[in-house]
């Protein structure tokens, strides 16, 4: 059970954080490329839900799975996605992403007066809160050496 | 209708076979008088909502027939545009229909190319080593699950997300598309498959699926 990383996304497709506690393979391009793949992936994937779509939807895209992982996706009315990679096990941690937008993000960066929304989030207190609650999910466990 | 739809792509990303399985349910007919109060807008071909969602109409349906008439693209049935039609005052009260607009044939090739790259981003991206393309994507109506064979094809499926035995339905269209289709001496491989019995054992076995998935969902 275990978390691999997260990213947020605001949106004009600026990486505004991004973290690994888990990741066992880099993507083989430098980092900048993989935000703009990310979220350019992320961004077709709804494009692709919304036409394919049968019936009409309320929350569009919550997730998608492969053979090794599963990435979860929590997008807000303002724009700001939230998407994290855990392992297979996890089937559903949109609350844990909402928990991150309303008492991490919302608490210590819109809040935060120094804080300029659509720059890249340096707040110390945001990341090491970010941090201390991903380790105390329930489903996180470190890396098997 | 539980499984809505089938897809296979082949190893170049194009669509080589399709089949829908789902009626839809949420067009709306309504008479209005002029002035109109919904806004419509021109989007890829086609006349949708933009603003004005009301009773049944949602934003992003499209116009699909007014005064009965089916209409042609942005025009209606006798060839007129949609929206100047609309701005006359005579030709009210009309009578138009709203609904999802129906994927037509060229939207669903793209769609399945587009879906081929996203399944090999989906590897690319991946955290851990040695990981597939999107084997499952699920939104909250639907769930989309791909089967990618060990020669690339893939095998698409649209179903409910409460729908179970999906796994085992992609690999019984696997067994059908080899038993009918490439054992079939006039089938070329990559192509479009127009083989009927292909068809028929595919609608027979989304059938059973659809059976059997009930029965297990169920009490």
């Amino acid at each position: 059970m275990t978390i691999h990383n997260l990213y947020i996304f605001d949106r004009n497709g600026n990486c505004l954080y991004y973290n690994e506690w888990n990741r066992k393979k880099q993507a083989g391009i430098s980092k900048d490329e993989e935000f703009k793949l990310m979220y350019g992936m992320l961004f077709s994937i709804r494009s692709f839900v919304s036409k394919m779509s049968p019936l009409d939807m309320k929350d569009g895209f919550l997730s998608f799975q492969t053979s090794k992982y599963r990435l979860h996706y929590y997008e807000t009315p303002s724009g700001l996605k939230f998407v994290v990679n855990t392992d297979l096990s996890v089937t559903n941690a949109r609350d844990t992403l909402q928990h991150i937008y309303s008492n991490l993000y919302v608490e210590y960066i819109v809040k935060n007066p120094v804080c300029v929304l659509g720059h890249s989030l340096d707040s110390e207190l945001f990341s090491s809160r970010l941090d201390a609650f991903i380790r105390a999910l329930p489903y996180y466990s470190p890396r098997a050496a | 209708m539980a499984i809505f739809s089938v897809y296979v792509v082949n190893k170049a990303g194009g669509l080589i076979y399709q089949y829908d399985n789902y009626v839809a349910k949420a067009e709306v007919e309504k008479t209005f008088s002029y002035p109109l109060d919904v806004v419509l807008k021109h989007h890829d071909e086609k006349v949708v909502v933009s603003f004005g969602q009301r009773d049944g109409i949602r934003v992003g349906h499209a116009v699909l027939s007014i005064n009965g008439a089916d209409v042609n693209g942005k025009n209606t049935a006798e060839g007129k545009d949609i929206l100047e039609y609309l701005k006359d005052p005579s030709n009210y009260p009309v009578s138009i229909r709203f609904g999802r607009a129906r994927l037509s044939s060229n939207e669903k090739l793209m769609l399945a190319s587009m879906f081929h790259s996203l399944f090999a981003i989906g590897s690319q991206l991946s955290p851990e080593v040695g990981s597939s393309g999107i084997e499952m994507l699920e939104t909250d109506v639907f769930k989309l699950h791909c089967y990618q064979t060990l020669t690339g094809i893939k095998f698409i499926v649209l179903a409910d997300p409460r729908q179970s035995g999906i796994d085992a339905l992609l690999r019984k269209i696997y067994e059908i598309y080899s038993d009918f289709a490439l054992k079939n001496p006039f089938y070329s491989l990559e192509m479009p498959i127009r083989c009927e019995l292909f068809d028929q054992n595919l609608k027979s076995a989304l059938e059973i699926a659809e059976k059997a998935g009930n029965f297990g969902t169920g009490s």
